[in-house]
């Protein structure tokens, strides 16, 4: 299924999920504020997708959009739960600094 | 009548596990109608038992209850055996035990273990049965053990105090060594027939080992079996402290019952110990040294308790004498008539302490012969019956031990320490009933008459006095002695010796105050009121050097390298710790990190 015209190489493609990837990891890792955390998490899932997508073009397989969907609804679903929860967490706290919740640690 | 002889112990032993199991939330009025009722009912069938077996004639009965368990071809049934000893001992038990059941309520009423305490008693009466009703001797052991565990746990039974929990640990502890010879003797038997059916392995051994050594052995092990629990030489010392328990257990299981088992394990087995004359005449001596040793004990006691406990020993020692002698229903006898009047002594003494606020030192007693008049008239019949003064019961078995030991081996150094011993009695029992009733005032006492505490007082002052006359059914278990005759100077003697220690008691009362102060402090005095040092002796012979080894070894050298591995563990877990910090990016950084690996071993 290859158009003509101005073709963008897989390689650049890839890069671009590493990056995304990186900079929702990065988020994940520095950032405190819990609703960043969740949104960096979304960078991240969002970065995997688009390599099924990516996969899926460059084979001509209508599988990786499959996926695509799949890990939107999985998206969908985690951001549902984690909001309620993060809703709870600051009705009892009145804080969603993450580093605060470490009552499990040994 | 045989179908109904399991429920003499299945009645106690049900209502003991009821008391210990909801005990804590019935009512004292519940506790009391069912503690004492089974001890009660208990007593009823026993009468009714007993009734029918001297109407049929007094023939051994053998009744299989229940098959126990079989195992590598020896078969142990649940079933009594039911002749004169068995009728004797469960009638002294239900009778004597019925009577300080009822005493008992008047005596623990207001304790907060109330129904603890009928929980226990009842449980020893119901492990007593059984010890005297077993058909075999690993259901004689069950009773054995189960009186046993009861004595512990009624020794101790004020467990707050740390000297009644020493006192309770030390009867288990040194009743434990005769159990375990106890248990040999069984092992034994078990080797040589492979039964342990009483009446079965007595007529084998009758057949079988008339030329060998193995009698001698079998019955010097049951005689170490005897020996703890009956307190006599040399596992004597756990009875003294055995007072530390409530007055009505010292009364029923440390002066009228548990301690006698010894004497009717002996009795039992008379078919063995006849194969081996010297552990017979081991036994009388045994016994003469126990009573003469414990008499001396008790003549210089301070502690009320202390004197009747000694007194236990002594009388014990009797009987142990006349096993070996051979008069064995003489033993039974005084047994029976020992259960009367040394119960009575002990309830009269309890009904002293109540009245007295717990006060147990005779130097702190005296003058109450006005103050408590009944308690007087209790304790001059048992002073009496226990210092044979004729009309009495104890007059009629001592004087039977004594006369029948003489007809059988004349007049041995044993014998001559049980006349000896006979003469102390006497002259420690008026000791007793003087400082208690006689001299000054020391603590003024609060009489106590309530019904419960004096009609048993009463009925066994009738029992003391009149129990030499109810009849023994023994004829078919003992042989028959032969015979003999006595000279009337020995008679005499046996008959003059109690009035010899009598009159030298009141002498040394009315003229000899400055000689007894000086006898008081004096060493051979102090010697004998510790019980002849055996207490020290065991103490720096076994205590101390265990103790002594038990703090060498206090980092036990096998446990090192078990305790290395849980040391190991420990280190581990501390570093492992530190990594679950609770902090969510760390967890985070760390799957990634891990995930990092994982992608550069794949592709590198």
């Amino acid at each position: 299924m290859e158009s003509p015209g101005l073709v963008i190489p897989v390689e650049h493609g890839l890069l671009f999920a590493a990056v995304l990837f990186c900079i929702g990891l990065a988020g994940v890792l520095t950032r405190r504020n819990l609703l960043f955390v969740l949104m960096s998490l979304e960078l991240m899932l969002n970065a995997v997708a688009f390599v099924f997508v990516l996969a899926g073009a460059v084979h001509g397989n209508a599988d990786g959009q499959v996926m695509f969907v799949l890990i939107l609804t999985l998206a969908a679903a985690e951001v549902a739960i984690a909001l309620a929860l993060v809703v709870q967490l600051y009705r009892r706290r009145r804080s969603l600094d993450i580093d605060s919740l470490d009552g499990m640690r040994g | 009548m045989t179908a109904w002889m399991g429920w003499i112990p299945a009645l106690p032993l049900f209502s003991s596990l009821v008391l210990l199991l909801l005990g804590g939330r019935m009512s004292a009025r519940l506790v009391t109608l069912l503690g004492v009722g089974s001890v009660l009912g208990a007593a009823l069938l026993s009468a009714l038992l007993i009734a029918g077996f001297v109407s049929a004639g007094s023939t051994a009965v053998s009744v299989m209850l229940q098959p126990w368990f079989s195992s590598a071809g020896l078969t142990i049934a649940f079933g009594f055996y039911f002749d004169g000893l068995s009728a004797v001992m469960i009638g002294v038990i239900t009778g004597v035990g019925s009577l300080i059941h009822l005493y008992s309520a008047a005596y623990m009423a207001g304790d907060e273990g109330y129904a603890r305490f009928f929980g226990y008693l009842n449980l020893f009466v119901g492990a007593m049965l059984l010890l005297v009703l077993a058909d075999d001797f690993l259901l004689l052991y069950l009773g054995w053990e189960g009186v046993g565990l009861c004595s512990f746990l009624l020794i101790g039974f004020w467990y707050r105090e740390p000297a009644n929990g020493y006192a309770a640990r030390k009867a288990f502890v040194v009743t434990r060594i005769g159990d375990i010879a106890l248990a040999a003797a069984l092992l034994i038997m078990i080797q040589q027939f492979g039964t342990l059916h009483i009446q079965t392995v007595i007529e084998r051994a009758q057949l079988e080992w008339v030329a060998t050594d193995w009698p001698f052995w079998v019955a010097l092990l049951l005689l170490g079996g005897a020996v703890g629990k009956s307190a006599q030489l040399p596992l004597q010392t756990w009875l003294p402290d055995a007072m530390a328990g409530p007055t009505p257990v010292s009364a029923l299981i440390h002066a009228a019952t548990m301690v006698t088992a010894g004497v009717y394990l002996i009795a039992r087995t008379q078919g063995i110990f006849l194969l081996a004359p010297r552990i017979m005449e081991l036994v009388a001596l045994v016994g003469a040294l126990t009573l003469f040793l414990a008499a001396c004990s008790a003549l210089v006691q301070h502690d009320l308790k202390r004197v009747l406990a000694y007194s236990t020993i002594s009388q014990i020692g009797y009987m142990f004498f006349a096993l070996g002698a051979g008069a064995f229903s003489a033993a039974i006898f005084h047994l029976m008539t020992h259960a009367f009047f040394k119960a009575l002594l002990f309830l009269a003494a309890g009904q002293v302490i109540l009245s007295l606020h717990h006060e147990q030192d005779l130097r702190r007693m005296g003058g109450l012969l006005h103050r408590l008049p009944f308690s007087a008239l209790c304790f001059a019949i048992g002073c009496a019956a226990l210092a044979a003064l004729p009309l009495t019961s104890g007059f009629y078995s001592k004087d039977a031990i004594l006369l029948q030991a003489y007809g059988l081996h004349g007049g041995s150094l044993a014998w001559w320490l049980a006349l000896t011993g006979a003469g102390i009695t006497a002259l420690y029992s008026l000791r007793l009933f003087l400082k208690l009733f006689f001299g000054e005032v020391v603590t003024e006492p609060r009489p106590d008459m309530r019904p419960t505490l004096v009609v048993p007082l009463a009925l066994l002052c009738l029992l003391a006095l009149l129990g030499a006359l109810i009849p023994q059914p023994l004829g078919a278990v003992f042989a028959p002695l032969a015979a003999t005759e006595v000279p009337a100077a020995v008679h005499g003697a046996i008959l003059i010796m109690p009035w010899l220690g009598l009159v030298t008691g009141a002498l040394l009362w009315r003229y000899g105050r400055g000689l007894r102060q000086r006898w008081n402090d004096s060493a051979l005095a102090r010697g004998w009121r510790a019980g002849w040092g055996f207490d020290a002796l065991y103490d720096g012979l076994l205590v101390r050097p265990l103790l002594l080894l038990a703090r060498l070894n206090r980092k036990d050298l096998a446990d090192q390298p078990v305790q290395f591995v849980a040391w190991l563990s420990g280190c581990a877990h501390a570093w492992l710790s530190i990594t679950q910090n609770g902090r969510l990016r760390r967890y985070a950084a760390g799957i990634a990190m891990g995930a990092v690996l994982v992608l550069m071993v794949v592709t590198l």
